[in-house]
């Protein structure tokens, strides 16, 4: 697994000092759709950074995140093998990218210095029918991790500036979850570094959303939902979200988030769960196949 | 909105006139000695508040950058990797506390505090001032050097208060000590627009 553990190291390397393609066209886009100096600027500092990043080989964000792993292995190949080569990888990675050591023990409040430590990274395993090896990295950023929100439908939202200023009721219907999303986006605005990349889930359990929602944002900012009812409400919310006037950095301007994606799983009659997780610009993320 | 302006040039440590002098609106650039400090120091500094002589930095005039930055260690010297900010609201409980204690002037951060803290600022004469979130290879490359950590041991290395050195650090005033920020026209004027689409 020497191979394995030295490729992952380097998906480790790519995620943290670049942006996807697909991401850093969507922020060339942006850029060229505002028009006020203050969006404009800041665009420019964000592009400027991830070329520089790129070219001299550093992460992007000091917060090179969370990392969280989703691997589909080969019929017969040990699970826990690949789990060891990636906790390996993980140690070897922090010293060498260098990745800000972001593992704190719970108990002690001590950073473990490696980027290892109980559950983390997080690492969901599936199998393939394939001969290779898939492994997907996302560097979650904490910043805007922490924006994240559950919601069990039907609910009554308090929204606004201050208690009392507007109450919404989301019900069980695609509305009930545009609205679940513009919430999340308004209490956000910009702590966790717009134009941001969204991903939600509609679903019937806590966990199965948290992990939908999360996944969600793996996919390319320019795919197509298979759903083509989803694909409209993607859309439609993209657009609402950027009517808010949030913009770059939420500083205001023309455009809040680059890509909105929505998965959904079955649901048991008594539930109905929208969760909804967020990237910030720099939605890190790649592929290794070995 | 806000007016665009020149770039108006501050070194630290700065006095009550070069704070009230700043506007909301206003891009600065700041030259001089920082620290950095996020969610431990702000905890402790809040509750253990330690004597200022008991913190090998002088914080008298100073500016605290809400930032965890990535720093190698080499044989004699530390060396700054990336440092972007952090998301200020978290730290919104103590940092009101903390300007009235330690007599500072400035914060460096991102996405804005709340009403505590904008009180605060305008009280103590103290600003604060947005910066690019997630622009840290950009943002390192104003920051000369790093006189060393305090609490590396007990907060690691994200956590620790760093004094750094900048050179014409880029940011903008957001909330001044006039009682204005911009973080809460920009939420008002998204709030009204929230309103349409949720009717």
């Amino acid at each position: 697994m020497l191979k394995l553990r030295d490729g992952i190291i380097e998906l480790y390397k790519k995620v943290a000092v670049s942006v996807p393609s697909d991401v850093e066209e969507a922020l060339k886009n942006a850029y060229s759709r505002e028009t006020s100096p203050l969006a404009k600027g800041s665009m420019e500092i964000i592009l400027s950074n991830i070329s520089l990043a790129r070219t001299t080989s550093r992460p992007i964000c000091q917060d090179t995140g969370f990392p969280v792993f989703f691997i589909k292995v080969p019929k017969g190949i040990s699970h826990q093998l690949v789990k060891e080569t990636v906790m390996e990888a993980t140690r070897i990675a922090t010293k060498k990218v260098p990745l800000r050591p972001n593992a704190v023990d719970i108990v002690t409040g001590k950073n473990t210095g490696d980027n290892t430590g109980d559950h983390f990274p997080l690492i969901y395993m599936d199998e393939t029918e394939d001969q290779f090896l898939i492994v997907d990295l996302m560097l979650k950023g904490g910043g805007s991790e922490n924006l994240g929100q559950t919601y069990k439908l039907p609910q009554s939202l308090a929204v606004g500036q201050k208690a009392g200023d507007l109450e919404v009721l989301a019900e069980r219907d695609f509305d009930g979850v545009r609205k679940c999303v513009l919430d999340a986006v308004f209490k956000a605005q910009g702590k966790g570094c717009p134009p941001y990349t969204i991903g939600v889930a509609i679903g019937g359990a806590k966990d199965q959303v948290a992990f939908l929602s999360k996944i969600q944002l793996m996919r390319r900012i320019t795919d197509n939902n298979p759903d083509n009812a989803i694909t409209e409400l993607e859309q439609r919310i993209l657009s609402d979200i950027n009517g808010l006037g949030i913009g770059v950095a939420g500083l205001g301007g023309e455009t809040t988030v680059i890509g909105v994606k929505i998965g959904a799983g079955h649901r048991h009659p008594a539930s109905y769960f929208v969760d909804v997780s967020f990237s910030c610009w720099a939605n890190r993320r790649g592929r290794l196949i070995w | 909105m806000v007016e665009k302006s020149a770039v108006k040039k501050i070194n630290t440590p700065l006095t009550e006139d070069i704070v009230l002098n700043l506007k909301i609106g206003d891009i600065v650039s700041i030259s001089g000695r920082i620290v950095t400090g996020r969610d431990s120091v702000h905890k402790f500094l809040f509750h253990e508040r330690p004597d200022k002589k008991e913190i090998p930095f002088d914080l008298e005039g100073g500016i605290i950058y809400h930032c965890g930055p990535i720093i190698s260690k080499t044989d004699d010297a530390y060396k700054l990797i990336a440092a972007g900010p952090t998301t200020s609201m978290r730290v919104e409980m103590y940092e009101a506390d903390i300007i009235k204690a330690y007599g500072i002037r400035g914060i460096i951060g991102k996405g804005g505090m709340g009403d505590k803290t904008l009180a605060a600022l305008k009280e103590c004469g103290c600003v604060y001032l947005h910066t690019i979130s997630g622009a840290a290879a950009y943002l390192a490359d104003r920051i000369k050097g790093t006189a060393g950590g305090w609490k590396i041991e007990e907060f690691g290395e994200p956590e620790a208060m760093w004094q750094l050195e900048v050179e014409e650090f880029p940011a903008m005033v957001t909330m001044d000590a006039h009682g204005n920020s911009l973080h809460r026209e920009i939420e008002r004027l998204s709030f009204e627009r929230l309103k349409k689409m949720m009717a």
